[in-house]
């Protein structure tokens, strides 16, 4: 029972990094009908975001304490970072809490990111061939992560969580499960944030105008377009809101996965499936099917399965994705007539 | 009795509860050309789509020459000798005229699948040659070698019913061939089409356009409301008093 | 793509043919006629017309035929391992597999067509790269990868399995009495498979293999896969039953990748799960759309040219821009180096997305279509001063 349990919170945080990477995809397939296989890239883009963020703050002042000597008898060295210096304690509070405080950074840049690519790029493919835009994203994807080797080179680079939430919360007392069923902090962070991300962007497509407009195009774009709304703008915002909904999801990873630069591919592909199997273009499909499969990817992680079917953990997201589209060929939500012959 | 070729019996079809397609009854009879028309949602596409298999009806069935077409595929139903002619042209756009009729001529004479890897196609002689002459027939001797993208819609057009006649189908199936055409084409494509009827092609045609079907059809059927609501010659069509009542009146023929 | 002569055809082949086998003398000037590079084009040539059976004629974008390159060069080695050193049974069983491994994704993945399918193939074949590393480790030895070994003792022979890691068995070669010192090395009949003579190998290969893609473009068979590409919906209202047109291009395609990975094998005997990754995927679609996709050169010379710029500029260091800047002065040429150290060195892969980007939004058609525009404009000139071209039909 404990065990099931701690798979099913397992699931939820990678879930929740699946359902958000899928939920922008599907905006900006549904909005825009291009696939966008730099999608992944935004991810990793957010993730890098927050590893800069606190490289920044983390920038030390070196300086020479004559009072003390090393063991070698030189002056010691202290390092303190310069916000420190200039803030005090809420400087250290600010390295503390760089991960969540990286948003503010992030969501911005993450938008101009957004926008520049679907105004300098994405907006000239909208009439070409999918392949022809799967094939220059793909492009764009490796230009991305290249940059992003380069400059931070090739190894994970690990994020620290504030202190406060960098212990384990003891979920089996709160049910009443005993003990043992303890589950670190920042994953159950990153589970809420999750799904408070998913849940304003629902209601923000739900009840502002902006995103009733935005449905109705995603529905039915011509007729939208001859109310003599403006599509094409609101799309652009779109797709920067997509842009910033993956970026936060990595930027929020980092503590739980050290960000290399191909996270990106690696999420994408999963996110792919995820946006398969859900139903391509339906929203409530990506978040559903993203929750399911992060789940079923934990269990099936468990050693009392892995010792039935070994290796089943690396392909079962795969097969499940086969089996769905081979029995459900529009996926758990999908609508008719999307991406059809 | 003639040769029935193509059997509709008793049909229905409704979507989300709405009647399509009620108590539909139609035979169509070997060498005639036998039209369908009725106004805007009388549900003569759905009828079309039915015959050759696309929607599966509710209850009735369809059978051509004995054989039940319903939940059949496109390519099964071609293969037992129906071919179609869609009411936007459809051709293969990158390939050129001759191209666009040897596919057809190919499928025709080697069935819907043969791995002929090493068959080049410049030499299938006697296939080139039917395809050339079919195409001098509709008068598209001096365009064989331009490709179908850059071709003028009438063109598209018949390329198409070139595409379906060098089939010599069993059954051809006509969805709005004048559909969008300007009065000049439209005489263009009735002779055409009375071109293809002399040569003795059992043909359906569905229509809007009344002179268009006075000029060619052997029998109307006319569909309102998702009924069979009269049958006969163009003559007796035209004097009938309910055909007037739902059609003809509004359109002053 | 019209539907050249015979003779035509038979041209291009001899010229290709002749092209190739003297292209260890015709790359000279350039650097690149050192037999591991000539290997590579070659072989990534066989790769790239491969592909472009599948996606050139019929449109469909397979994102996983790096799988098939990686199961070709593990079935390579495993011959190389199990039965013989010679290069005959090794290609044919890889070839063999590698078809009978495309035929099960295409089989599935075929099912669906557009996006769909290439987000299929990618997910095979990032779920085979999966396995190859995890659980089908006893077969691709892990992160390692697979390598030939010494023979195995003969008095141990018969507990092989448990070795094999370690040990080889290369049972033809034993009963041929072949003897052995130390770890082997490839060939045919004798001929050691490294140098001039695996490239030449390679070279027959990639010609047959050239040879084979006209005759399939040619074919009444190829027109249907165009037929296919133009207007699928179509066509089976023509009566044509598509989906086994499409799983026999699936198979042949994969079929040349097999090919290409156990050739890879042949020239290197090792074979490891990262052939199999979706990068190497994305390569071979940008070989085939550099060099033109849907064109019967195009894909080779898009293969070349991406091995002979990997080459290049994987061999630029800083020291070497130092080197070619080294006229500009001191702070110019720092700025300078460090904007062109991203491109070289291990940023090729930069490059590379780069130059994918650019093809794709400047030259969809790929530089085959670039030297038609060229050369399409003199024709043009030529042409208009004879009023034989055809008018186009004036709009109804």
């Amino acid at each position: 029972m404990d065990a099931i349990f701690l798979q099913i919170l397992n699931g939820l945080d990678k879930g929740g990094a699946y359902a958000l990477i899928a939920l922008g995809l599907t905006l900006a397939f549904g909005t825009l009908g291009v696939v966008n296989f730099a999608h992944g890239a935004l991810f990793m883009l957010g993730a890098f975001c927050t590893v800069g963020f606190n490289k920044i703050l983390t920038l030390e002042k070196v300086a020479l304490d004559p009072t003390k000597m090393t063991a070698w008898g030189t002056p010691l060295e202290v390092r303190t970072p310069y916000v420190e210096t200039w803030f005090g304690d809420f400087g250290a509070f600010l390295v503390d809490y760089s991960v969540p405080v990286s948003l503010i950074v992030v969501i911005p840049l993450m938008l101009l990111v957004g926008i520049a690519m679907e105004r300098g790029l994405i907006r000239h493919f909208y009439k070409r061939p999918h392949a022809d835009q799967i094939l220059v994203t793909f492009g764009l994807a490796i230009v991305l992560q290249e940059l992003i080797k380069h400059y931070f080179g090739a190894n994970p680079i690990p994020q620290s969580v504030p202190e406060i939430v960098s212990g384990s919360a003891n979920i089996g007392s709160w049910f009443g499960l005993g003990d043992s069923l303890v589950y670190p902090w920042w994953r159950l962070v990153y589970f809420g944030f999750s799904a408070v991300v998913i849940f304003s962007v629902f209601a923000f497509l739900k009840f502002t105008t902006f995103g009733m407009v935005v449905r109705a195009g995603m529905f039915d774009r011509e007729q939208v377009s001859m109310l003599g709304i403006n599509i094409e703008k609101r799309f652009t915002i779109v797709f920067g809101l997509a842009a910033v909904v993956a970026g936060v999801a990595g930027a929020m990873y980092t503590p739980i996965l050290p960000p290399d630069y191909h996270i990106g591919m690696e999420f994408l592909v999963l996110s792919f499936v995820v946006v398969v199997v859900g139903g391509m273009g339906s929203l409530g499909g990506a978040v559903t099917a993203g929750f399911l499969l992060g789940i079923l990817q934990s269990f099936s992680s468990m050693n009392e399965i892995k010792s039935i079917l070994p290796g089943i953990d690396q392909i079962i997201i795969y097969l499940v994705a086969v089996v769905v589209l081979l029995a459900m060929p529009r996926g758990l939500m999908g609508r008719k007539g999307v991406m059809e012959d | 009795m003639e040769n029935i070729v193509l059997h509709v019996n008793d049909v229905h079809k409704s979507f989300a509860g709405l009647h399509a397609l009620s108590d539909i009854d139609l035979s169509i009879r070997e060498d005639e050309t036998h039209a369908i028309i009725g106004p805007n949602g009388a549900g003569k596409s759905t009828l079309l789509n039915v015959c050759i298999g696309r929607l599966k009806p509710d209850s009735g069935s369809v059978v051509f020459d004995g054989v039940t077409l319903t939940g059949k595929k496109p390519h099964e139903i071609n293969q037992l000798g129906v071919a179609r002619v869609f009411q936007t042209p459809e051709v293969f756009p990158d390939l050129t005229a001759i191209d666009n009729v040897m596919v057809p001529a190919l499928a025709k004479r080697d069935g819907a699948f043969k791995m002929s890897l090493f068959k080049r196609l410049s030499r299938e002689k006697d296939l080139r040659v039917e395809a050339e002459r079919v195409l001098e027939d509709l008068g598209m001797a001096d365009q064989m070698q331009q490709v179908a993208s850059e071709m003028s819609r009438g063109n598209k057009r018949r390329l198409e019913l070139a595409m379906s006649l060098i089939q010599k189908p069993r059954l051809l199936l006509l969805d709005e061939p004048t559909a969008g055409m300007a009065r000049h084409d439209t005489n263009a494509t009735i002779d055409l089409l009375q071109k293809i009827k002399a040569g003795g092609i059992t043909t359906v045609i569905i229509e809007h356009d009344m002179h268009v079907v006075f000029s060619l059809a052997d029998r109307i059927s006319v569909l309102a409301g998702g009924r069979i609501i009269a049958q006969g010659t163009p003559d007796e069509i035209k004097d009938n008093p309910k055909v007037k009542e739902a059609y003809l009146g509004e359109e002053q023929v | 793509m019209n539907q050249g002569s015979l003779f035509k055809d038979l041209m291009l082949f001899l010229v290709f043919a002749g092209v190739v086998l003297a292209a260890p003398v015709l790359l000279a000037p350039l650097g690149a006629n050192y037999p591991d590079l000539l290997q590579k084009f070659a072989i990534f040539g066989i790769f790239a017309i491969g592909f472009n059976i599948l996606f050139g004629l019929t449109g469909y974008l397979s994102f996983g035929h790096a799988a098939f390159l990686g199961v070709g060069s593990y079935a390579s080695v495993w011959v190389f391992k199990l039965l013989s050193m010679n290069v005959i049974p090794a290609v044919i069983f890889s070839v063999i597999v590698s078809g009978l491994f495309a035929f099960l994704i295409g089989f599935v993945s075929l099912r669906r067509s557009g996006i769909y399918f290439s987000i299929l193939t990618l997910a095979f074949a990032q779920m085979s790269y999966n396995l190859a590393y995890s659980v089908l480790t006893p077969i691709t030895n892990g992160e390692t990868g697979l390598q030939i070994r010494q023979l195995a003792p003969s008095d141990r022979a018969a507990d092989y399995v448990l070795n094999l890691r370690d040990e080889d068995l290369r049972i033809l070669d034993q009963a041929f009495g072949v003897v052995e010192h130390g770890i082997p090395i490839t060939n045919l009949f004798g001929i050691k498979m490294s140098g001039y003579p695996g490239f030449y190998f390679c070279a027959v290969l990639l010609i047959l293999a050239f040879g084979l893609s006209i005759l399939i473009a040619r074919s009444n068979f190829g027109m249907m896969l165009k037929a296919i590409k133009s207007n699928q919906n179509r066509l089976s209202y023509t009566g044509i039953n598509t989906r086994p047109y499409l799983i026999a291009a699936f198979v042949i395609s994969g079929m040349f990748a097999g090919l290409s990975g156990s050739l890879l094998a042949v020239t290197d005997p090792l074979a490891g799960a990262e052939r199999m990754q979706w990068t190497a995927s994305g390569e071979v679609v940008l070989m085939t759309i550099l060099g033109g996709a849907g064109t019967l050169v195009g894909p080779v010379l898009g293969a070349t040219l991406i091995k002979f710029f990997e080459n290049i500029f994987s061999a630029i260091n800083d020291n070497v821009l130092q080197g070619v800047y080294s006229f500009l002065p001191d702070g110019l040429r720092e700025a300078a180096v460090a904007v062109s150290g991203l491109f070289v060195g291990s940023g090729w892969h930069l490059t590379l997305g780069l130059l994918f980007m650019i093809i794709v939004i400047f030259l969809p058609g790929g530089l085959m279509q670039g030297f038609e525009l060229i050369t399409g404009r003199f024709k043009r000139k030529a042409k208009a001063e004879t009023p034989s071209q055809q008018s186009k039909q004036p709009a109804e």
